[in-house]
């Protein structure tokens, strides 16, 4: 905190990378938080139900500290993951509702005038956190406003078994994709093949189908929304998926999102594309076989494709609050409450690194340190690229994700029922349906 | 009219109230209120509402305006659309067709002197208690690409090598999700038939036997004419939910892999509410419509006919 100008580049806020500059972001004096919640408020909040115990356990902790401190009573409502979707939306079309919804990443890019503009909020965070990291601005914010504030991602990295990358030759996940393509090749070849869903896996369909088309240069939509799939780089994306596939365990076009789970943790899996909920799992099981593989399971990021940057992708979880809610300061005061350090911190070490963090400041945070094996997903924020990339966010994007274009181009090409060039030809027409408007 | 009358004569004076109640067409109004209320709320409304935004350009959380048949015009543009509805055309034709065949043969089979009768009745019936979700979770594990149970027996046994792949490739996919649904909706049917097959009454077989008919002509002259009522709501009943089936898919597939298994009532679902196109999903859930009442009219219409019911040959 003696850095004078860390501190004072850090204060200036929003959108600067100033943090990462200097080596590190720190914590900056705070800014004054003047917003008061209503004289005898009460908030409903939604949110995506818990993948990892302790997430939820604190995340109602966190809540009645608030309620506590503030006398504001808070109902948390827990919602599937698939049902958030659509309850979020309903409560948008219907004026009636949660005031304070924990929805999925583009949710509220569908419908940003029915929420409470919080630049305050973002501003006060990100002055006093170390910024923003961009993908955080990215889907937090619709034009200059910030529409919704980020509360953590959770993002995959690959899953892998030391021993049998060993056994193949291989001490680490190779950085670049030809070097992936190979060790892929040589761990079929020993009988412990990787393998990536390509069924319509919401997660890990599209993360690691986008990691793949962004890595080789592709993207669906450039900046200005114009579709731009078809292209040579896509073809070469379609390409290397297909020699990729013929090292995958059988079944994968099945897969949805638990399948790789289940077949990782049943030892049929040397290598996949996951959360760190795997390695949660296995460690905090009491089968004996499941604790021994604990030690062999390792992550890595994800390898750069020849576009020369990170291309990976997460499940951002935005929170926004509808402009019908009775009580939007106590809704803005809450949303910050829960991103302050005293409660964040708590809250990301007990969710074990299965939610990365939106804020620059908590990338110093222990639990990315405490156990190495949580490093990796240190960066699941920083490296990722949005759903939409490198288009705008709203309805045509959500509807193109929704309509699983890239999974199924990706799919088409690994049966063999389309060739690279139909395939990306026939993708680029139905996203076109979606940006026409 | 026949309080007017009373009136005039002045024999029996009344209140205008009870007047009013007296009058047929006001009563039969009043009577009618509550069901045609309950209609118009709960199945007029919504089924316009749904049919309006598919003219429509709504989307989540912006309302829309119209837009004509834009939509089916894009659909109909769409390789997906008409993917969907070869699929969903196939997994109804196919599945309902074994339903049938399948479901009328344990009902015969049910209809015999078998000992646990009851019992027996009652454990059919048990895949259509099992809630939808249930199953399908089931199913889900059975057809898995690592743990499936099948391959696992065949291979232990060794008729295979490997795994089947039953939800990777399309046509296994279809197969494996036509097999699910048909497990479900047997009971149904099966169950329905028997209730049918116990009205028809047993002099009609004997007579039958006196005239000396051989069973498979007891079967085709009798049983088959007879049950042709119930057959028919059995089936249109059977086609409705078959066509506008969701769960098994949702949970099971998604409709993946490259949307060899998604049905019009999935796409519909997956475009309006996760895409947040609302106009266009609702235009795939209109179009079910004419499939649905084609259909309905087809097996209703078709199986009630007369003739067949006198045990007449087509022709």
């Amino acid at each position: 905190m003696s850095d004078f100008s860390r501190r004072d580049l850090a204060k200036l806020g929003v959108g600067l990378v100033a943090g990462t500059a200097l080596g590190g972001p720190a914590l900056a004096q705070a800014p004054e938080w003047k917003i008061q919640p209503e004289k005898g408020a009460s908030l409903r909040v939604m949110r995506p139900a818990k993948f990892v115990q302790g997430d939820e356990t604190l995340f109602l902790e966190n809540t009645a500290k608030y309620e506590k401190m503030t006398g504001v009573k808070v109902r948390v409502d827990s919602e599937g993951w698939e049902d958030l979707v659509p309850k979020s939306a309903v409560a948008a079309n219907v004026g009636k509702g949660p005031d304070v919804v924990y929805g999925w990443h583009d949710n509220v890019h569908q419908y940003p005038d029915k929420v409470v503009v919080l630049n305050d909020v973002a501003n006060y965070l990100g002055s006093k956190y170390g910024g923003w990291y961009d993908l955080a601005q990215k889907y937090g914010k619709k034009g200059n406003n910030w529409i919704s504030i980020p509360l953590g991602a959770s993002g995959s990295k690959m899953v892998y078994r030391k021993s049998m990358l060993k056994a193949a030759g291989y001490d680490a996940v190779p950085k670049d994709f030809p070097g992936f393509l190979k060790m892929a090749q040589d761990l079929k070849a020993k009988g412990t093949p990787i393998g990536f869903a390509l069924g319509n896996a919401i997660g890990d369909a599209n993360g690691w189908c986008h990691w793949v088309l962004w890595g080789h240069g592709a993207k669906m939509v450039n900046e200005k929304d114009q579709v731009t799939l078809n292209s040579p780089e896509t073809i070469a994306a379609l390409n290397y998926v297909k020699q990729l596939y013929d090292t995958f365990i059988p079944g994968t076009l099945s897969w949805l999102d638990p399948s790789n789970n289940k077949a990782f943790l049943d030892g049929q899996l040397s290598l996949t594309a996951n959360g760190i909920s795997v390695y949660y799992a296995a460690k905090t099981s009491t089968d004996a076989r499941l604790k021994e593989m604990t030690a062999d399971i390792e992550h890595a990021s994800f390898p750069i494709g020849p576009v020369g940057k990170p291309s990976e992708s997460c499940s951002m979880v935005p929170a926004y609050v509808f402009k019908y809610s009775r009580y939007p300061n106590a809704a803005k005061d809450y949303i910050r409450f829960m991103m302050e350090k005293e409660q964040y911190e708590p809250w990301l070490e007990a969710s074990i690194g299965y939610w990365g963090h939106p804020l620059k400041f908590y990338e110093n945070n222990k639990i990315w340190t405490v156990d190495p094996k949580h490093t990796p997903y240190n960066s699941v924020i920083k490296n990722a690229l949005w759903l939409g990339y490198a288009g705008s966010l709203g309805y045509a994007s959500a509807g193109a994700l929704a309509d699983y274009i890239i999974v199924t181009m990706f799919a088409s090409v690994a049966s063999g029922a389309k060739t690279p060039e139909q395939a990306a030809a026939e993708a680029h027409k139905r996203v076109e349906r979606y940006y026409k408007i | 009219m026949a309080t007017a009358a009373l009136n005039r004569t002045g024999s029996i004076v009344r209140k205008p109230l009870v007047d009013l109640l007296d009058n047929r067409n006001v009563l039969s109004v009043i009577c009618m209120a509550p069901a045609a209320i309950l209609l118009l709320t709960f199945l007029t409304y919504p089924l316009g509402l749904g049919v309006w935004l598919g003219f429509t350009d709504t989307k989540i959380g912006r309302p829309g305006f119209f837009i004509g048949l834009e939509n089916y015009i894009s659909l109909f543009d769409d390789s997906v659309f008409w993917l969907v509805v070869f699929n969903t055309l196939l997994y109804t034709t196919v599945a309902t067709v074994l339903k049938f065949g399948l479901g009328l043969y344990l009902a015969l089979l049910l209809n015999n002197h078998l000992p646990f009768k009851a019992i027996l009745r009652a454990i059919i019936l048990l895949p259509w208690i099992v809630p939808t979700v249930l199953s399908a979770i089931a199913f889900w594990w059975i057809y898995d690409a690592q743990f499936s149970i099948l391959s696992y027996m065949l291979q232990k046994m060794g008729l295979i090598d490997q795994y089947i792949d039953f939800l990777g490739k399309p046509n296994n996919a279809r197969a494996s999700l036509i097999a699910a649904n048909v497990w479900r909706g047997i009971p149904f049917v099966a169950i329905c038939l028997l209730a049918g097959l116990q009205t028809i009454s047993p002099s009609l077989y004997e007579a039958a036997a006196l005239d000396g008919a051989t069973p498979w002509q007891r079967f085709r002259h009798v049983t088959m004419p007879m049950l042709m009522p119930i057959l028919s709501i059995v089936l249109t009943f059977s086609v409705l939910f078959t066509f506008t089936d969701f769960q098994l898919i949702y949970a099971i597939t998604r409709g993946g892999p490259v949307n060899s298994t998604h049905l019009m009532a999935t796409l519909a679902f997956q475009r309006a509410i996760p895409g947040g196109q609302l106009g266009e999903g609702a235009a795939i859930a209109t179009a079910m419509i004419p499939f649905l009442v084609a259909a309905t009219l087809s097996s209703y219409f078709g199986l009630q006919r007369r003739k067949w019911q006198q045990g007449e040959s087509d022709g």
